[in-house]
């Protein structure tokens, strides 16, 4: 931290200076001003907030409430075709009686959870092992390694993306060629394999990241329990699995936290792979590209909100349900 | 609707300041394996690396190839080199559109995080100062904006652009950006650590107003937070995919990544093959990230990880 110079005085004198030297405002010396300007002073405080709040209530809190407001109405058009007159009516909870029971949407949400359940704790394990041997390296060695562990995290989503796109592509990626070499035809591409090149794509994007927060946990790790754990004969792998591990247990929860809200919402990757493949990545693929595609391809937007509402809801309860599950032995 | 770079709620919890120093490197450590096991964690780190770096090879390769060199020869070495004309290619494209959608990007980057910073920074500070009614709330509307889930917010945020007249206009870029909750409780955080009351004190018997203070003093012991808060939007702005893809209409408007989308999107079907360009173009996008990750590495570190100590 940046230090600076501070008074000397010890600390509380100069709050006994207060209503004698006075605030700028306060002439009179006098106990009873004292709230007044306080008061003022705590204003100008809060006042400092203002510019966010306002921002924040515009650009949050609103299109919030609009969420909520836009799904209790839908546009149907008098003309039919959507040609003619439009009118706006209150439909209730039409449109989240027809989001629950949307089979296309669901699907989504199914494929979109298999996968996060595969691959989140997946992508944790690897950070954790990535993150345990890190920390059994030279302190030399691991500094230099963690930068390049950290590449990936630093390219942008959407190119690391077409970088992997590229590696699948049978015409020009080294991998369809690489696995040839052992007789093995892959399409990367495919109904079968498609799931797996994403979420290798994602553990590759994910695992520096999650590796930086559980070194950086592993740090804080007291070094004496470590000699006395030779001492008594424990082994480099009992070292990591009974002393290591429950000190990041909170580091965990963050990175799977994250994971799997990010996971649940999907849309990037997906949208990035149906421009190669379209056959199969669908158009509603994944909730947040159903969503996406309702919303601004169909145009209906009061279905796509309640779409929105519906999906949040979901991510809530599943980050419930992951710290609960992941924090259930400190609770 | 990938989580925005270190927009992670949670992380930077810890009271303390940043540690700003290199840790001092020794050369051996207490939690340091020993014997034949410091050979299998180097074998099994230097596999995981090149796991990390390979594609990121092929693409730095495969951006110095020519297009028949691209389809025909080995991915993970050179072959003829063409990188000056692809990067000749890359530039002067449709009348050099990449070069505006590098500039689009750098003005929203960079317009949005001076906001931002500036925004976080005022409230942050002003949360962790000063005690008035309505400050507990504000908190709890902070951490509660944490658990809105990015993909909520794309829908209702187009019916409200369209109404304002935001829609297709470059502040849809910039202003939504500037009121990041996430930033403002790390500025919070941050000036409870590193801007003393005393001195805040000291400085009001000198006869200093509180924005004097604010700015002459609070504001610049809190830089560190400063510089995090700006790179980590910057980064993250710089990303950002599906906001241009749903608020911004005309490719003069876009940024880059989502240029290299349309270029992508468009080389399937076309018999032109815009697959080299989408390939030097990617380079070309990543290595300004790379290059300022690496370089303000101290400051998103501890951003990200200090948090997760405690």
């Amino acid at each position: 931290m940046r230090s600076m110079t501070e008074t000397t005085r010890p600390r509380g004198t100069h709050h006994a200076d207060h209503p004698a030297s006075g605030p700028p405002t306060g002439s009179s010396p006098r106990v009873r001003r004292r709230p007044r300007w306080r008061a003022v002073q705590a204003f100008k405080g809060a006042a400092l907030t203002f510019p966010f709040l306002a921002g924040f209530g515009l650009f949050v809190l609103v299109p919030v409430v609009m969420a909520l407001k836009e799904s209790v109405f839908a546009t149907k058009s008098a003309g039919g075709l959507g040609f003619g007159e439009q009118t706006v009516a209150f439909v209730g909870l039409d449109n989240f009686v027809e989001g629950l029971g949307d089979q296309v949407f669901w699907a989504g949400m199914l494929r979109v959870f298999l996968y996060a359940l595969v691959v989140v704790p997946s992508t944790q394990l690897l950070s954790l092992a990535c993150a345990l041997l890190l920390d059994a390296a030279r302190r030399r060695t691991a500094a230099r390694l963690r930068v390049v562990l950290l590449l990936p995290y630093m390219v942008p989503g959407v190119v690391a993306t077409m970088v992997w796109l590229f590696q699948y592509s049978p015409v020009v990626g080294p991998l369809s060629a690489f696995f040839r070499l052992f007789g093995l035809d892959l399409n990367f591409y495919s109904g079968e394999l498609v799931w797996f090149s994403i979420g290798n794509m994602a553990l590759w994007g994910a695992l520096g990241f999650n590796m930086l927060i559980l070194y950086g946990a592993l740090q804080s790790v007291p070094h004496e329990i470590f000699e006395a754990a030779r001492l008594d004969g424990a082994g480099e792998l009992r070292i990591a699995l009974a002393i290591k591990v429950p000190f990041v247990r909170s580091s965990l929860v963050l990175t799977s936290l994250l994971s799997i809200i990010g996971t649940l919402q999907l849309f990037d990757q997906t949208l990035l792979f149906r421009a190669v493949t379209p056959e199969t990545i669908t158009k509603d693929f994944t909730p947040a590209m159903m969503i996406y595609n309702q919303a601004f391809q169909v145009g209906n937007l009061n279905y796509a909100t309640a779409l929105s509402v519906i999906l949040a809801a979901v991510v809530g309860v599943a980050s419930a349900f992951v710290y609960r599950f992941t924090n259930r032995e400190e609770a | 609707m990938s989580a925005p770079v270190g927009t992670s709620p949670g992380a930077w919890r810890s009271t303390t300041s940043p540690r700003l120093g290199r840790r001092k490197i020794s050369d051996r450590s207490a939690s340091e394996a020993r014997g034949v096991s410091r050979w299998v964690v180097l074998g099994v780190l230097v596999m995981l690396a090149l796991y990390a770096v390979a594609p990121l090879w092929w693409l730095l390769v495969a951006a110095t190839k020519s297009r028949e060199d691209l389809y025909s020869t080995n991915g993970m070495w050179f072959a003829s080199p063409g990188l000056l004309d692809n990067l000749q290619a890359l530039f002067t494209y449709q009348d050099g559109i990449f070069v505006r959608w590098l500039w689009n990007t750098v003005v929203y980057s960079a317009l949005g995080s001076i906001g931002l910073t500036a925004v976080a920074l005022a409230a942050g500070y002003g949360l962790a100062k000063y005690t008035y009614r309505g400050k507990g709330a504000t908190m709890a509307l902070i951490i509660g904006s944490f658990l809105i889930p990015g993909s909520l917010l794309i829908v209702p945020t187009f019916l409200l652009f369209t109404e304002i007249g935001l829609y297709n206009t470059i502040w849809a870029m910039i202003l939504p950006g500037m009121f990041g909750s996430f930033s403002v409780y790390l500025a919070k955080v941050y000036a409870e650590g590193a801007v003393p009351s005393e001195l805040m004190d000291a400085a009001r018997i000198d006869g200093a107003g509180e924005y004097r203070i604010f700015f002459s003093i609070g504001a610049r012991l809190m830089s560190t937070a400063a510089a995090t808060i700006f790179l980590l939007h910057f980064v993250a702005s710089w990303n950002t995919f599906i906001w241009p893809l749903v608020f911004l209409k005309g490719a003069e408007k876009w940024p880059v990544m989502l240029g290299l989308y349309s270029w992508l999107q468009r080389g399937v079907d076309s018999q032109y093959d815009l697959t080299g360009l989408v390939i030097i173009g990617s380079l070309i996008s990543t290595i300004p990230m790379v290059l300022l990750m690496i370089s303000m590495q101290r400051y998103w570190r501890s951003g990200v990880t200090i948090g997760s100590l405690k």
